[in-house]
């Protein structure tokens, strides 16, 4: 993950000094962390592997142990700014279940993930293997991913759901991509909020 | 890092005190004792203390052994001393021993000081809140004015929680683990059937069996024998005795036959030979009465809102006595207003009696939780 750090750059950019901000998947807690110390939001962490979760604690951030496939139960509605998905959505289930569960518990979600649609990804599957890169480093036998999808793909679910695309950037390993993100992308980062 | 080692040699010390304790059942205790220990060193600050609250059957003996009894390590050994998750090279740990118990400190088997007697039945009604209240004037005496953190299992993370809500500003961090906001109905249901075990024994004599020089052991037998089979968990019970018959083969007998029935036995026994029927009474009790949000009208995130601490929660996923949903309440009381919070649910097979074991994900978590408290 901490390869990945220019999408906390964005992350941040979208968050505003002091809000209330939850971290899916919060890992080892760094980026709550890097919220709390540019911020200075009041950031909850949710994390289900138990070794990050003592990483987080370690790490002295709040951090709650749930199984986010089952949804955020227990959280009020409306209760956060923002909530966080940082390059985990691609590693669960139940897709639309946790997107609607962001936009219940907060006021917008930011989303990021791995664009399986990226040139190099497509070559290798040309070429006849399961693409394997910096923004996918497993082996499709031990991978953590369950969803594979693209940029495209997301855009239509969005759309389908009726969740707003606020904003969207896209780049290419750590550089802003403008043009066929869908193409020259390996990260998209998304600000979601819902419609109407 | 460090081996962990044992806190060595304890002893436990005696604090008395002539200054009335309002309780919530009504009476006062007008003069009063509370045994302790203490591991560690109180730094010059005196800002480096953690007060571990004791369960149902435990004491102020949490860790380290008595000199020339071997066998007597403290109930908590696993988790105080040097090197050990809560480290006593850091921390000055203290562990009290709760009013109403049978260790040492005032209760049914110590002498009321109005009548020179045994208090027995009289013994007033003690509360967690009412425990914490006792607790804070030991810290008073120890020249604590600000707990680092208070730590406790079952009924010891009510009176951790209890901590945050009554001396807000005297407790830094509080880590509630096994233990529940309240107790459900069914929670309360075993307790009773417990209670009457002991009070239809023909030996309790209203309370007043000292008097009578006999102990109403059956009671106390039935009550640990029902309570151990609510701390286990099916599966740990399944996996440890399973069917195992100990002739082989149905003797038909109401003798031991089953596995589960020797340890259950063993466990009534040899807990009726050593507990105080009226401190599991007075105990059980206390644990039925907890529910600070009974005065909001039930409505924890309101009585939750005095806290300031910074809060460790922990459940153990097979603990259906004090099951992971009623920790979340807990958490979820606590993010509602705001409050540093952190919650584990630890996989474990053992059931409610896991907070008490030292399984390795456990024990990391808490000791990345008092590696990182400030003091």
């Amino acid at each position: 993950m901490t390869a990945y750090r220019y999408d906390y750059d964005v992350i941040t950019q979208w968050i505003e000094p002091g809000e209330k901000v939850l971290d899916l998947g919060c890992g080892d807690g760094s980026l709550l962390q890097h919220l709390m110390a540019v911020r200075q939001v009041q950031g909850y962490g949710v994390e289900n592997d138990p070794d990050k979760l003592v990483s987080s604690i370690r790490s002295g951030i709040n951090v709650i142990q749930m199984d986010m496939e089952k949804g955020l139960t227990g959280i009020e509605s409306g209760f956060f700014d923002h909530v966080i998905m940082s390059l985990s959505l691609q590693a669960m289930h139940n897709t639309q279940g946790i997107l609607a569960e962001m936009l219940r518990v907060g006021r917008e979600a930011v989303v990021s993930f791995p664009n399986f649609g990226y040139w190099r990804h497509r070559q290798s599957i040309l070429n006849g293997r399961m693409p394997v890169s910096e923004s996918l480093p497993h082996q499709w036998y031990n991978t953590p991913n369950v969803r594979f999808f693209t940029i495209a793909d997301f855009d239509a679910l969005c759309d389908m759901n009726g969740i707003a695309v606020r904003e969207r950037l896209a780049f290419d390993e750590g550089k802003l991509v403008l043009e066929e993100p869908n193409f020259l992308a390996s990260v998209a980062v998304y600000r979601l909020g819902r419609n109407g | 890092m460090i081996q962990p080692q044992s806190v060595g040699t304890v002893a436990p010390q005696t604090a008395r005190f002539t200054e009335p304790l309002p309780l919530r059942s009504g009476g006062t205790l007008n003069d009063y004792e509370l045994v302790y220990e203490t591991y560690g060193t109180l730094n010059a600050a005196r800002s480096n203390a953690v007060l571990v609250c004791h369960a149902l059957s435990g004491s102020h003996h949490v860790a380290g052994t008595y000199a020339g009894q071997p066998g007597s390590t403290g109930w908590w050994d696993n988790l105080v001393g040097p090197g050990k998750p809560l480290d006593t090279r850091k921390f000055f740990v203290i562990g009290v021993n709760n009013l109403g118990s049978c260790y040492g400190s005032s209760g049914p088997n110590t002498i009321n000081p109005a009548t020179g007697k045994l208090w027995g039945a009289d013994f007033p009604f003690v509360t967690v809140e009412d425990w914490v209240h006792s607790q804070a004037r030991l810290a008073d005496l120890l020249g604590i004015e600000r707990l680092a953190a208070v730590i406790g299992g079952s009924l010891g993370g009510m009176q951790a929680l209890s901590w945050t809500l009554q001396y807000p500003e005297r407790v830094g961090n509080a880590a509630v683990i096994a233990s529940a906001p309240k107790l459900t109905a069914q929670n309360i249901a075993f307790n009773e059937v417990a209670r009457q075990a002991i009070l239809t024994d023909p030996d309790f004599h209203g309370g007043h069996y000292y008097e009578h020089g006999i102990v109403p052991e059956r009671g106390l037998r039935l009550a640990r024998m029902i309570g151990h089979i609510t701390y286990l968990s099916d599966d740990a019970m399944a996996e440890k005795f399973g069917r195992s018959l100990r002739h082989g083969k149905a003797v038909y007998s109401y003798d031991v036959e089953f596995e589960i029935e020797s340890y259950l036995r063993y466990q009534g026994e040899k807990f009726a030979g050593f507990f105080d029927a009226n401190t599991y009474l007075l105990t059980t009790k206390a644990l039925d009465y907890f529910d600070p949000a009974f005065e909001h009208g039930g409505n924890l995130n309101a009585a939750l809102a005095r806290a300031t601490a910074d809060f460790l929660v922990v459940s153990f996923s097979t603990d259906w006595r004090f099951a992971p949903e009623r920790s979340r309440e807990i958490v979820y009381a606590l993010l509602h207003n705001r409050r540093n919070v952190s919650y584990a649910e630890i996989d474990s097979v053992a059931g409610h009696d896991s907070f008490l074991l030292d399984d390795a994900r456990y024990h990391a978590l808490l000791g990345a939780w008092f590696d990182r408290l400030e003091v």
